[in-house]
């Protein structure tokens, strides 16, 4: 039964994944984004993080994705990609690289693959054991994150300020 | 019948891979960003699936840092690329050769 739920997420968001890459029109491509999204923090739960989960929805699919759905409009869409590709033949060479650094990390996943340990105990996913880890051993690099939101802040007002 | 946690990092490598392809592909920057929040999103995957094999809850800190990454990168880039079509009314990374000598 989780096998089958995880196949179906799964599938899911390879299937969006490949529609963001594939499809010419922007917006399309930002759908596609947050369907994978959902798909992922709907994996998530299934690894008993429920924090991140939700974080997931409100942070990506809530904030970003409403940031490119702006910057997709004011940018006017469609207008970016038209016109004969000059340089179609080494992005068509992307595609074999693509598979093939997939089949190389598959690779990799599959010399590492053990059978799920009977004995591995479920992480605590809630609130409390990610507040516990963040505010004692990751304290400075919490704090630290704040530094980095308001950096990223007054840089994009400075970059965005209309210049008389 | 639980799930291996190799399954989740087997489709962490899957998407990543396709994020990759897609910023190499792809000629719009919205969309080249898109994909590396893509493999971002793949990068979180792994770290939730490894901090469920190990038992404890670093693996979710650290997700939790990309995410706050990836907000502020997302927020400084937009800026940028809008930035850029104010300049050149023009959008096609093929054009952004700027900074290359």
């Amino acid at each position: 039964m989780a096998r089958l739920a995880f196949f179906v997420i799964a599938t899911l968001a390879v299937g969006s994944a490949l529609g963001l890459v594939l499809k010419r029109n922007a917006i399309h491509g930002a759908l596609f984004l947050v369907v994978n999204l959902g798909a992922v923090a709907a994996l998530y739960l299934t690894l008993g993080a429920e924090f991140l989960a939700a974080a997931q929805v409100i942070v990506y699919a809530g904030a970003i994705m409403v940031l490119f759905v702006f910057a997709i409009m004011v940018l006017i869409p469609g207008k970016e990609e038209t016109g004969p590709d000059p340089r179609r033949g080494w992005r068509l060479l992307a595609l074999p690289a693509g598979a093939l650094l997939a089949f190389q990390l598959l690779l990799v996943v599959r010399g590492l693959a053990a059978p799920a340990g009977p004995g591995v105990p479920a992480v605590p996913g809630g609130v409390e054991a990610i507040a516990r880890v963040l505010f004692t051993r990751y304290l400075f690099p919490f704090e630290l994150t704040s530094v980095l939101l308001l950096a990223a802040m007054v840089g994009v007002l400075l970059l965005a300020r209309r210049r008389a | 019948m639980t799930v291996p946690e190799s399954w989740y990092v087997a489709l962490s490598a899957v998407l990543f891979a396709i994020g990759v392809t897609g910023v190499v592909v792809r000629r719009n920057p919205l969309v080249m960003f898109m994909s590396i929040e893509l493999m971002l999103n793949a990068a979180n995957l792994a770290f939730v699936a490894f901090g469920h094999r190990i038992g404890n809850a670093d693996g979710q800190a650290l997700v939790f840092f990309v995410m706050a990454v990836a907000a502020a990168e997302v927020a400084v880039g937009l800026a940028i690329i809008v930035t850029i079509f104010r300049l050149r009314r023009r959008l096609s990374v093929d054009d952004l050769s700027l900074m290359r000598w």
